[in-house]
């Protein structure tokens, strides 16, 4: 009786230890990150930051790829039809996956997106050529009073983070700008760059790249950002603008528990290596840490602050 | 720029990157669906482990080979292998068909060389000033530019100026389906999740091209291309005379690639056009083109070629991609910690200078590797028979037509194209004027509603669109390129007494 017994749980022990075998997760081979945009933008740049650690610290090659189209709704619109083993993932932005779903059906819903971690964002800035006569904001809001509408401010697209910013900023400041869309931060900065507008709605990111070519006059974060210890914060100056736009990456939503787990706590390391952070300051990224356990209330958070600008400034229903 | 910089390019590991690169680079652009963008952004993991200035000659090599790649398809298959190649298939094909698909791969390679080493040449002398052209190019000057553009279509279309036009239309119209790229607005999907990317310029060129010629192929019994009794090797000493005696068509296409390449959103495709439209309007044989004009190919692929070189003057100078492929490169750059921009040559200056002369170096080893890959590819196009070649060149297009972005809806899209434009074209209807109209669209469409946007409100449209220095420059272009044909037929006419 006693060795029946022994023997069965024997055979639980046993049952439970493979089980648990196969529900932890892991990688095998070559991780497939797709970027529903082109090369070359802020997505970009900050998958191929993370690639080699990726590669470092798990063994495996992290293989970049860009499935552009649609603003982003394309890749995403896909993203639940691939496998969820967790050999596939896909970077999501924010305003993005909120905005486009509540504009028109664009084959996905915000909550269907598996998103696991919030690795960055860019912080909103107001950027203008080095030779500008704007010295400062209090230069360019007094012109916007003075002449309104002649103000004209270039941005990448349109009910984008950058164009809810200048529709923010107008609001809070009185001021009346003009916003003109561009396709993507670099034609936006070419623009600028060519005086074609007399500033940009961009973020840190364009101070990083573009050094003494162009000068910041504000940025929308809690704390100056390191690498531009000298650039006021919004807030500093009155008004009361932080965030820009989020970056973080999802997984197919037939992904396990244990597969999103793995694929945050993978993401998590990373973000918290030294090194990796330095390359992200350095390229004027500000970190983020919001992992898939607090991604909900961050995300709500989120979906209530941005339908709420983008009510008000018509751009939704 | 000291001697140095070129004596490090030429280290062996340097020259056998170059090597497989503008090897690996001229097969993938040769099929049509995988683009030089793609086979970058696989391999920049491998350039992590390497130095700088080696990542970036590896991966400059590729894109040039891919750049030369896509005239094969285009002369030997009517299809672009890259975008690039779209005004390449207007006199290659018709060469290939009447037997000088030979010569007209070798002339591409020559052309190719010549025009590689113009953009690349300027890269290294003229980087910092020819930045500026960039930065001049407003949106207004690329709406007209891409007017000018789309004027093409009236000397393209010979005789046939209303069929053109309409096969234009049609394309702008394609070009609105989809998110709109600037104003977020989602555009005739009727409610289909299939059209919400819109139209892809990749699928709709296998589509519209490539597909009418396997239709054709099925339903005719001749062969694919007509040949010599005996194939002869690539006739590397009559296309080396015929660039020769078209230097300035050479040049003159070099330099317009250079520019072209420079404007960030122009890119390969609008440099071949341009080029190809200067080639015929000041060309001695107007009527030729078309219909298998060594020049036009000479135009077409020494400009696209020189885009290379062009485009990485605003990527090094101004940290501004001017192509799909250098967004990749300069992303690649940053992850080795090289920062892009202003400072770039001052600061990296000896991984900038190394990297122009192994792009040299590269576009040089192009000639004997893309002749002997150009022999090759046109021997097995024409000796494979029939029922292999149809086959496997439609598994191609639906492979890589798949392989844009992992889409069965961009499948689905180019095989209905294609369907579309083999109907169309009984009819007289040509495949070039709707994807002009693709490709053009949104340039036109962005720089219109920008220019318009800033034009508003600064109180100033009309100075906007013909005050500005460069736009009249390119509309006394576009008005000369549309109303020489109309004269060129009034003089020909004989003038009759009323």
């Amino acid at each position: 009786m006693l060795k029946k017994h022994i023997k069965n749980t024997v055979a639980i022990i046993a049952a439970a230890t493979s089980f648990a075998s196969i529900a932890s997760a892991e990688i095998n081979g070559p991780v497939n990150y797709i970027i529903p945009f082109g090369p070359g933008g802020e997505s970009d740049i900050s998958a191929r930051l993370q690639q080699p650690f990726f590669k470092d610290k798990f063994g495996e090659d992290m293989v970049v790829s860009y499935q552009p189209g649609g603003g982003g709704a394309v890749g995403w619109a896909s993203l639940n039809g691939l496998n969820g083993d967790g050999q596939t993932i896909m970077g999501v932005n924010l305003p993005h996956i909120i905005i486009k779903p509540a504009q028109k059906n664009v084959g996905f819903k915000t909550d269907d997106l598996n998103t696991f971690y919030m690795f960055h964002y860019t912080p909103d800035a107001i950027v203008v050529t080095a030779d500008s006569p704007y010295q400062n904001l209090a230069d360019l809001v007094a012109d916007a009073k003075a002449n309104p509408g002649q103000v004209t401010m270039s941005g990448s697209g349109k009910a984008s983070a950058n164009h809810l910013a200048q529709i923010k900023f107008d609001k809070l400041a009185g001021t009346l700008t003009t916003y003109v869309p561009f396709k993507g931060t670099g034609a936006a900065v070419t623009a600028l760059l060519g005086k074609q507008t007399v500033a940009e709605w961009g973020y840190t990111t364009v101070g990083a790249k573009q050094g003494d070519a162009v000068r910041m006059l504000a940025v929308a974060m809690e704390n100056r950002h390191p690498l531009f210890p000298d650039v006021p914060t919004f807030k500093e100056l009155g008004y009361d603008m932080t965030g820009g736009a989020y970056r973080g990456i999802a997984l197919p939503n037939s992904a396990s528990a244990e597969t999103t787990k793995m694929w945050s706590d993978m993401i998590a390391e990373i973000n918290t290596d030294p090194a990796f952070q330095k390359k992200m300051l350095d390229g004027g990224f500000a970190m983020l840490d919001v992992d898939s356990a607090g991604m909900k209330d961050f995300m709500a958070a989120r979906v209530e602050e941005y339908l709420k600008d983008a009510r008000e400034a018509g751009l939704i229903k | 720029m000291e001697f140095s910089h070129f004596l490090s390019a030429m280290t062996p590991f340097n020259i056998a990157l170059a090597l497989f690169g503008v090897v690996a680079g001229t097969v993938i652009g040769s099929i049509p669906g995988l683009t030089a963008t793609m086979a970058l952004a696989v391999l920049v993991p491998i350039t992590f482990s390497m130095d700088p200035a080696s990542a970036l000659i590896l991966l400059g090599a590729i894109y040039t080979g891919a750049i030369y790649g896509g005239a094969y398809a285009a002369i030997l298959l009517n299809t672009p292998g890259t975008p690039s190649a779209i005004a390449t298939t207007f006199d290659g094909y018709p060469m290939a068909k009447r037997g000088d698909g030979d010569l007209a791969v070798a002339l591409a390679c020559f052309s190719s060389v010549f025009g590689g080493m113009v953009g690349a040449i300027a890269l290294l002398l003229l980087a910092p000033p020819l930045s500026k052209v960039a930065l001049a190019f407003g949106p207004v000057e690329y709406f007209w530019l891409s007017i000018f553009g789309l004027s093409l279509i009236a000397s393209l279309s010979n005789g046939n100026l209303m069929k053109g036009l309409a096969g234009g239309a049609f394309g702008m119209i394609l070009s609105t389906v989809g998110v709109a790229e600037i104003s977020a607005d989602i555009r005739l999907t009727f409610g289909s999740q299939v059209m919400i990317g819109g139209f892809g310029v990749v699928g709709a060129l296998i589509g519209l091209y490539c597909i009418p010629v396997l239709i054709d192929l099925v339903a005719t019994p001749e062969r694919h291309l007509k040949v010599e009794e005996n194939v002869k090797s690539v006739r590397i000493s009559e296309a080396f005379k015929i660039a020769m005696r078209s230097k300035f068509n050479l040049i003159r296409s070099s330099v317009v690639g250079t520019l072209v390449g420079i404007l960030p959103g122009a890119g390969g495709s609008v440099a071949g056009l341009v080029a190809y439209s200067e080639a015929k309007r000041t060309g001695k044989d107007h009527q030729k083109f078309g219909e298998g004009e060594p020049d036009g190919i000479i135009a077409t692929e020494s400009a696209n070629s020189a885009t290379v070189g062009g485009g990485f003057i605003p990527t090094l100078v101004l940290g501004i991609p001017g192509t799909p492929p250098d967004a990749i490169v300069l992303g690649a750059l940053l992850v080795q910690g090289v920062r892009t921009g202003p400072a770039m040559f001052s600061q990296s200056g000896s991984i900038v200078y190394t990297f122009i002369y192994g792009l040299i170096i590269a576009t040089i080893l192009m000639l004997p590797a893309g002749l002997l890959i150009g022999r090759y590819a046109y021997k097995s196009i024409v000796t494979i028979p029939k029922a292999v070649l149809v086959p496997t060149v439609g598994f191609m297009t639906i492979i890589g037509t798949f392989a844009i972005r992992n889409s069965v809806s961009d499948v689905i899209i180019m095989l209905c194209l294609g369907v579309f434009g083999w109907l169309i074209a009984r009819f007289g209807f040509a495949a070039s004027p709707i994807v002009l109209g693709l490709i053009l669209g949104p340039i036109a469409e962005q720089g219109f509603v920008q220019g318009w946007t800033i034009g508003a409100a600064t109180n100033n449209l009309i100075g906007m669109f013909f005050g500005r220095p460069i736009s009249q420059a390119i509309i006394a272009f576009t008005l000369m390129t549309l109303i020489l044909p109309i004269y060129l037929a009034y003089k020909k006419q004989p003038h009759k007494e009323v």
